[in-house]
C-alpha cells in the first residue's frame, strides 16, 4: 500500500501527486535542502552559430559558435588560412570587428582583401621579437632607481627571439583582447608555431580563454597544426589539402612551365569533435579554394 | 549689474594651485636668479611673520617656516587660463582686465543661475574648485565691482544706489593701485593725496569738483568720480582663444615615473574640468616635456626631440579616436606611451595640452552587431602596443604600389555600422570597382567559397634552387630544414618590376611549387631577386 495518497483526478499523472509530498520531506532533510528540482534548473539558450563563409563546412558544423573555442588544425598547404580568411570575411562583412592575434605574422594583407576582409574592421597583432629598451631612469614603482651617472648601464636590450616570445605575447594580447569585449572574432594564428612550442602553453590558459569568452558574442578561434586546447575547444576541426589543381593539365613534364597556373585546391575538412547540442549530420566534407587569379 | 573675480597675491596662488599642502603654510615668492632673489609677492601667513615685498633670499633666513618658491610665468599663464574659463562657464561676456582680474557681465543671468547672491556664492565656489582663493564683488558698475573686489576679502555684494558708502572705508592706495597708468603715476598720486591729508576713499569723493579739477586736472574728477562708484562704461569683451593647456615648471628635475604620474593627473584634471565647464571633450592630447641636457653630453635618442636654445624638448601626441573627457583614461593611456617611449632624460618643465572637441553622440541599436566600446578598445591598443611594440597593431592599408607586400600599418579606428543590412550592401555597390577583386568577392557571397590565401615567412627564407632547363627542380632552405625536397609541379615565372626612378627599384620573378610534404604537398612561392640573384621562399599557399 503506497504511503502517499493518489487522487481520482490525479489518476492518470500518479506520479506528479506523489511527487509532491516526496519533495516536501526531501526540502525538510538538511543534507538535501540543497536539491534543485528539475524543472527549477536554468534553461541553456541554444549556441548561436555564425556562418563560417564556406557552405561545405556550415553543413558539416553549422558554421562557429559564438561563445566558444574552435580549432582549426592542419599542416601547411591544408586550406587552414583560406578558412581563417573566409570567417573573418564573414564577419567584417557582416559589420562585426575581428581580431587577428598572428603568432608567425604570416598574413598576407592582398590574401585577406581578395577574400573578402573588411580590413578596417580587422585588428592585426604581429607578435615577433621586440628589444626592450629603458633610457627613462626609472621605469615603474616595481623598478628600481638607476644611476644617473652611468647612462650606458641603463640601456636593456633584451632581445628575444624564438617561438617562447611569440608565445608570450599571444597570450598576454589574448587577455586583453578578450577583456575589452566587442569583437566578432578573435583568431589565434598559431599556424606557423613549431608543435612542441605550442604544446607548452598551459592547458589554464585555454580554460581561463574559454571562460572569458562564455556568454559573450566572440567566437575564438584557433589555427594551429595539431590539436593543442584539449577538451576546452567545443569544435575541432582537421584540414587537409588532398588535390591540386592548374589551368592546364597538371604533372605534364613537356608542357611549358609559364602556361601552368594554379587554379584551385581541393581541401578534406573532418570534424574531429564536437560539443555543441546540434549533433552533426556528417563527419566530414570537402570543398574547394580558388585562387585569386582563376576565372 | 556686474562681477569681478580679484586673485589677491596672485603668484603665490599659482604656485599653490599646484601644491594645494602650502596653503596652510607661509609662502613667500622670489624672483631673479638665485642667490640674488627678492620678494615679489608673498600669502598672508608670511605676511603675519613680517616679511616684506622686496625683502632678499639672504634676509630671508631668519624665518625658518618660510616656504620659498620662484616666480613661475607659466603656472601663472596656467592659473590665468583657468580663471577666465571659470569666469566664461558662468557669463559670455568677459572682461580680461588683468592676469588676476576678470569682470563679468551678469545681465540675463538671473533666470539662469539665480539671484546675485547666489551668483556671487557659485563664483566663489567655481574658484575654490579650480584651487584659486579669490574675492568676488557685485555692484551697479564695472569699476566698482573691481574696487570692491580688490579692497573687501570673500563675497561683496553692493546695492545699486550704495556704492559711494559701501566703498568709502577703503584705503585710496586701493583705487590708486587699481586705475594708475603705473606703479610711478599711483605713488605721485598717493603722495600728493597723503600731503592733503586723504586716507579713504570717502574724503576723496567728499571733495568739492571745481577745485578738484583746477588742481588736478580730469584726471582727479575720474579718479573721484571712481571713488564714489559713480562711473559708467561697457566692457570691453574678452574673446578668449580655445586653448586648454596647464604647465608646470619644476623645482628639482623629475627621474621617476610616479612622480610624474602624479603631476600628470592633477594637470589633466585641470584640463578636463576646464573642458568640462564648456561642454567640450577632448580630440587629442599633447604632450611637451621640456628635458635637462645630460651631463655627459649625451642627448637622449628620442624620434620627438627638437633642440631649441640649449633646452631639448620631448613631445608626444595621442590622437583618440573619438572625443573623451576621462582623466583616469588620459592618464593611463600617457602612462602606457611613456613606458614605451620614455624621454630618456630627466624632466624640467611639463606642458599638457587638448584639442578641444563637441562631446560624441552615439545612440546603441538594439540589432547592431557587437562593438568595442572606443575608450575601452583604446586603452587596450596601447597595452597591446606595450607588448609587441608601436607599429605592430593596428589595422593594415594596401598601398596603391605594384609592390608586392606594400602595406602600411594605421591606428586602429573602426566605424560602427548603421545595420548589418546596409554595411552588407555598401559592400556589394563597392564590389564592383574591382573587376578580378570583385568577382572572386561575388563569387564568395554568391557560393561561400574559400579563396586561396598565402601565407608569408618575414622575412622571406633564404633557398637554393637547383634548376634544369630553366625551371627549378629541386628546393633547400637554409633556414628551415624542413622546407626541402623535389619540386612535382611548377608553374612561372612571372615577372615584375619597379621604381626604377627611385633609389629603390625591384625586380623580382615569381615561381610556384609543389614539393611533396608526409601527407599530401606543399605549395610554395619562390621568388627570386633580379638585382642579386638571390632565391628565397616566400611563402605557402595554404
Amino acid at each position: 500500500m503506497s504511503a502517499f495518497p493518489v487522487s481520482t483526478a490525479a489518476q492518470g499523472r500518479p506520479f506528479i501527486g506523489a511527487a509532491e509530498p516526496l519533495l516536501k520531506k526531501l526540502g525538510s532533510v538538511p543534507k538535501l535542502a540543497r536539491v534543485t528540482p528539475a524543472s527549477r534548473l536554468e534553461a541553456r539558450p541554444a549556441t548561436e552559430m555564425v556562418s563560417s563563409g564556406i557552405a561545405a563546412l556550415d553543413g558539416l558544423t553549422g558554421g562557429w559558435p559564438r561563445g566558444c573555442l574552435s580549432e582549426i588544425c592542419g599542416p601547411a598547404s591544408s586550406g587552414r588560412t583560406s578558412v581563417l580568411l573566409a570567417a573573418l570575411a564573414r564577419s567584417t562583412q557582416n559589420g562585426e570587428v575581428c581580431a587577428l592575434v598572428d603568432a608567425g605574422d604570416a598574413l598576407d594583407p592582398a590574401s585577406a582583401e581578395s577574400a573578402g576582409v573588411d580590413l578596417e574592421k580587422l585588428l592585426w597583432v604581429r607578435c615577433g621579437k621586440t628589444v626592450l629598451r629603458s633610457q627613462f631612469p626609472v621605469l615603474s614603482s616595481r623598478g628600481k632607481q638607476m644611476d644617473l651617472c652611468n647612462l650606458d648601464g641603463l640601456e636593456i636590450a633584451a632581445e628575444r627571439q624564438g617561438w617562447e616570445l611569440r608565445l608570450e605575447q599571444v597570450l598576454r594580447v589574448t587577455d586583453l583582447l578578450l577583456q575589452s569585449n566587442g569583437f566578432g572574432i578573435i583568431v589565434l594564428d598559431l599556424g606557423d608555431i613549431p608543435v612542441r612550442n605550442a604544446r607548452q602553453i598551459p592547458l589554464a590558459s585555454w580554460f581561463r580563454f574559454r571562460r572569458a569568452i562564455e556568454r559573450t558574442p566572440t567566437v575564438l578561434l584557433v589555427v594551429e597544426q595539431h590539436p593543442i586546447a584539449g577538451s576546452c575547444s567545443s569544435v575541432l576541426i582537421k584540414v587537409s589539402g588532398k588535390k591540386l589543381s592548374a589551368v592546364s593539365s597538371q604533372l605534364s613534364g613537356n608542357r611549358p612551365t609559364h602556361t601552368e597556373l594554379l587554379d584551385e585546391v581541393e581541401i578534406m575538412a573532418e570534424l574531429l569533435r564536437s560539443r555543441l547540442e546540434r549533433k552533426p549530420v556528417q563527419s566530414a566534407t570537402s570543398f574547394r579554394s580558388h585562387a585569386l587569379w582563376a576565372g | 549689474m556686474f562681477a569681478c573675480i580679484f586673485i589677491p597675491d596672485f603668484p603665490v596662488e599659482a604656485i599653490i594651485r599646484f601644491e594645494p599642502e602650502l596653503r596652510a603654510r607661509c609662502v613667500v615668492v622670489l624672483t631673479g636668479r638665485p642667490p640674488m632673489g627678492k620678494v615679489v609677492a608673498l600669502n598672508e601667513k608670511a605676511r603675519q611673520t613680517g616679511v616684506e615685498i622686496g625683502a632678499t633670499r639672504a634676509q630671508l633666513e631668519a624665518w625658518e617656516e618660510l616656504v620659498l618658491r620662484t616666480r613661475s610665468q607659466a603656472q601663472e599663464d596656467s592659473a590665468h587660463a583657468a580663471l577666465l574659463d571659470c569666469a566664461q562657464s558662468f557669463s559670455p561676456e568677459i572682461e580680461d582686465t588683468a592676469p588676476n582680474t576678470v569682470l563679468l557681465n551678469l545681465a540675463g543671468l538671473e533666470p539662469l543661475f539665480g539671484p546675485v547672491s547666489k551668483i556671487a556664492r557659485d563664483l566663489a565656489h567655481g574658484m575654490s574648485k579650480i584651487e584659486l582663493e579669490a574675492n568676488v564683488a557685485i555692484a551697479q558698475n564695472p569699476d566698482a565691482a573691481l574696487l570692491a573686489a580688490r579692497g573687501f576679502s570673500g563675497v561683496t555684494l553692493i546695492a545699486a544706489g550704495h556704492e559711494a558708502e559701501r566703498l568709502g572705508d577703503l584705503p585710496v592706495d586701493v583705487l590708486l593701485e587699481s586705475f594708475a597708468s603705473d606703479t610711478g603715476e599711483a605713488a605721485r598720486w598717493l603722495e600728493t593725496f597723503d600731503r592733503w591729508g586723504i586716507r579713504k576713499l570717502r574724503a576723496l569723493a567728499s571733495l568739492p569738483e571745481v577745485p578738484l579739477s583746477e588742481r588736478l586736472g580730469q584726471q582727479g574728477i575720474r579718479l573721484q568720480k571712481l571713488a564714489r562708484g559713480a562711473t559708467v562704461r561697457t566692457l570691453r569683451v574678452f574673446e578668449p582663444p580655445l586653448v586648454f593647456a596647464e604647465c608646470v615648471e619644476l623645482e628639482y628635475p623629475i627621474v621617476l615615473l610616479e612622480p610624474l604620474a602624479f603631476l600628470l593627473n592633477r594637470m589633466l584634471e585641470q584640463v578636463c574640468a576646464r573642458l568640462g565647464a564648456r561642454a567640450l571633450a577632448a580630440q587629442e592630447l599633447q604632450l611637451q616635456l621640456e628635458l635637462e641636457p645630460c651631463a655627459h653630453g649625451r642627448t637622449p635618442d628620442a624620434s620627438a626631440v627638437e633642440r631649441q636654445c640649449n633646452h631639448v624638448r620631448f613631445t608626444r601626441t595621442l590622437r583618440l579616436p573619438v572625443p573623451m573627457l576621462d582623466v583616469k583614461m588620459f592618464l593611463k593611456l600617457l602612462q602606457l606611451d611613456m613606458q614605451a617611449n620614455p624621454p630618456g632624460a630627466p624632466i624640467v618643465k611639463i606642458h599638457v595640452s587638448a584639442e578641444p572637441a563637441r562631446p560624441r553622440a552615439t545612440q546603441s541599436g538594439l540589432f547592431l552587431p557587437p562593438f568595442p566600446e572606443p575608450e575601452k578598445l583604446e586603452l587596450t591598443l596601447a597595452r597591446i602596443a606595450g607588448i609587441v611594440g608601436e607599429g605592430r597593431v593596428g589595422s593594415v592599408e594596401l598601398l596603391d604600389t605594384h609592390r608586392e607586400g606594400a602595406f602600411e600599418v594605421r591606428h586602429f579606428a573602426p566605424v560602427e555600422s548603421e545595420t548589418r543590412k546596409s554595411a552588407k550592401r555598401t559592400k556589394d555597390e563597392n564590389v564592383y570597382n574591382n573587376d578580378s577583386v570583385s568577382r572572386i568577392e561575388q563569387n564568395a557571397q554568391e557560393k561561400m567559397s574559400a579563396a586561396i590565401a598565402l601565407r608569408l615567412f618575414r622575412p622571406p627564407l633564404r633557398a637554393v634552387i637547383t634548376m634544369h632547363e630553366g625551371k627549378p627542380v629541386h628546393l633547400r632552405c637554409l633556414q628551415r630544414v624542413d622546407i626541402k625536397g623535389e619540386i612535382v609541379w611548377t608553374a612561372g615565372p612571372w615577372r615584375s618590376s619597379g621604381d626604377w626612378s627611385e633609389q629603390e627599384g625591384w625586380s623580382r620573378e615569381e615561381w610556384d611549387v609543389a614539393v611533396p610534404a608526409e601527407r599530401g604537398f606543399v605549395l610554395y612561392r619562390l621568388v627570386q631577386d633580379k638585382l642579386n640573384a638571390k632565391w628565397f621562399v616566400e611563402g605557402t599557399y595554404d
